[in-house]
């Protein structure tokens, strides 16, 4: 028998109008792999999460999560399948606080009725106090316990990145997908960030998808790399295999044509 | 001491003042009521003021706490007052008890309320923005035209209905509940002052439960982001139409109060003003803010009669008092100084 694959994808691709934002994309993601997706800007890696997520519905090809397609489902269907993720642009929920944004993450987690809630029924009060606990060990691991009163809008930069972190993990799931997790941390925080993740795998034993610009954190985190070039996949390896391939330093670089 | 100290967190103050608002307010006029000190003016909007503030929360449900516009509340009102004119009507010919016909009313109105929240959230829900406010719009038109051609009846045979034009023979001793265009009349009131504060009580409660569980959470995530609320699981518009419905049976609930405290009621009453001026209330009071809501509900309410002096121009002034409200209420300036008046401690604790 084959390789357990988490989350594979087959010949998947996407058009938007007469352009081909994603092409013939294989991905084999095993179970506790840390995976990087990386390619120049415009190369198509966050529509590819997109993708994987049902924000867009794919043109062609098909996602497979444990074993499962996703075909006709929706972002709700596929996370309750066990992909979550984090956005490029951070997209939390300002108004609320911090520990309500890792709470509404385990919504689906630890349930109770509108009529417990509305008339504080016992069943409110022991799943409220399990969410509430698990909410901060969850912050707690990404470091951000201290804040947890604070509005999400009010955090730094670099610990918003970290609160959608938690908030994914919030919802149980089997793979994580980050955005360009690092994007807009200075060197200290994403060495510590570099930690955190590898943590975050062997804690929870997850597989994790990232798409990251720092060469160092990629190299230096990921078991496998796909690099992707104009929507198409350019190479495939471990990162010795990547950092040497002529073909991505090109891309990177820009070619001589 | 764990819970004493959870009452007075910045998210528990706002909670903790409305509770307090709505308790000195009713000792206050409690006590100016028993010394014969309010004017007959004033007392006779007691009952209105707490119903407004019932719906002005109840919207506020709806467009602070889940950020859809709704311009069709007085709908719901609507649905609520003629629904607890009948039913309590139906009710004083078998229980004697005043308290418990209205109970009971309050209860069926919310319900029937809820029923037809639900019966529009369906299309409405699947709708943004612009777009749904647009058809709560043309709900509050719809029914507010139904009830005005509804013909309901009651005597030993059982009920009689007519719609468009009165065919209805009531045998002696039969009683009209709704007659069209005239709506109710004869309606035995049994709402008052308490009713109406305990009711405000048991809403607010609702509406800090809800908030404070996992459903308000959820529509608080979906108001902020929707794609994120999504991708960590929430299904959107399960939670907008709980909300949805739940605001509407608060509105129907009211409108029972309403209903109940006019011995004649005109389907014209829950037009299409009245829904913009609990918006107004609402939107003035602060989105998502239950206490400013409170407030605002009351102050505007109270303003018309307040300006009876000024005779014709009473309306004119009004409008110009909102819109200086408005303006002063949005100026960062004006504002920082009211809430710093307010909030001092708060500044000096920041960052704990």
């Amino acid at each position: 028998m084959s390789k357990e694959y988490i989350l594979k994808t087959e010949n998947l691709g996407i058009d938007f109008g007469g352009l081909t934002a994603v092409n013939n994309l294989n991905l084999k993601i095993e179970k506790n792999q840390i995976y990087g997706l990386i390619g120049p800007n415009g190369a198509g890696k966050t529509t590819v999460f997109n993708l994987l997520t049902k924000v867009y519905e794919p043109t062609r090809g098909k996602v497979i999560i444990d074993g499962q397609s996703t075909e006709k489902m929706d972002l709700v269907a596929v996370n309750k399948l066990g992909i979550a993720r984090t956005f490029q642009n951070i997209r939390l929920f300002k108004e609320l606080s911090v520990l309500d944004n890792v709470k509404v993450g385990l919504h689906n987690q630890k349930e109770y009725s509108l009529v417990s809630a509305i008339f504080r029924l016992p069943k409110f009060g022991s799943a409220e106090k399990e969410i509430e606990s698990e909410a901060m060990e969850l912050l707690d691991v990404l470091g951000l316990k201290e804040f947890a009163d604070f509005k999400a809008k009010n955090l730094p930069y670099g610990k918003q990145r970290k609160l959608e972190i938690a908030r994914a993990l919030a919802t149980h799931p089997k793979i994580l997908l980050l955005d360009e997790p690092a994007a807009g941390m200075n060197p200290a925080e994403t060495a510590e960030l570099l930690d955190t993740v590898k943590f975050i795998r062997d804690h929870f034993q997850i597989a994790i998808l990232l798409i990251e610009h720092d060469m160092k954190f990629v190299m230096g985190l990921c078991e496998k790399i796909t690099v992707l070039n104009f929507g198409e996949v350019l190479a495939y390896g471990d990162p010795d295999d990547i950092k040497n391939n002529p073909e991505v330093i090109a891309a990177y670089l820009g070619s001589d044509e | 001491m764990e819970k004493m100290k959870q009452l007075f967190k910045k998210n528990n103050k706002n909670q903790a003042l409305s509770f307090l608002l709505v308790i000195v307010m009713y000792v206050a006029i409690e006590a100016l009521l028993k010394t014969g000190n309010l004017k007959s003016l004033y007392t006779s909007m007691l009952v209105p003021v707490c119903c407004y503030c019932i719906v002005a929360l109840a919207l506020n449900l709806v467009v602070g706490v889940s950020g859809e516009l709704s311009l069709g509340h007085a709908g719901f009102m609507s649905i609520g007052a003629f629904t607890g004119v009948i039913v309590s009507g139906y009710l004083s010919n078998f229980i004697g008890s005043q308290m418990v016909c209205f109970a009971i009313a309050v209860v069926c109105g919310a319900i029937m309320a809820a029923i037809f929240g639900f019966v529009i959230s369906i299309p409405v829900l699947k709708l943004e923005g612009d777009y749904l406010a647009i058809v709560t719009l043309a709900f509050g038109q719809i029914i507010k035209t139904l009830v005005n051609n509804i013909y309901l009846g009651y005597d030993q045979a059982g009920f009689h209905f007519s719609f468009v034009k009165n065919t209805i023979e009531l045998q002696s001793g039969g009683k009209m509940f709704i007659s069209g265009p005239v709506g109710a009349t004869g309606t035995t009131i049994t709402s008052n002052f308490t009713a109406g504060v305990i009711m405000i009580l048991i809403t607010l409660i609702i509406i800090y439960n809800f908030m404070n569980s996992r459903q308000g959470r959820a529509v608080m995530a979906a108001r902020d982001d929707k794609i994120a609320a999504q991708s960590v699981g929430l299904d959107i518009v399960k939670t907008k139409t709980m909300v949805f419905v739940l605001s509407a049976a608060l509105a129907g609930a009211a409108g029972v109060l309403y209903g109940l405290n006019f011995s004649t009621l005109v389907p014209s009453k829950f037009d299409f003003n009245t829904s913009i001026l609990v918006l107004v209330y609402v939107v003035l009071g602060g989105l998502g803010n239950m206490f400013g809501t409170l407030i605002s509900t009351i102050v505007l309410v109270m303003l018309p009669q307040l300006l009876r002096a000024l005779n014709d121009y009473r309306m004119l002034i009004y409008a110009v008092l909102l819109i200086v409200i408005m303006i002063a209420t949005n100026n960062k300036t004006i504002r920082d100084m009211i809430t710093g008046v307010f909030n001092r401690k708060k500044a000096e604790g920041e960052g704990e």
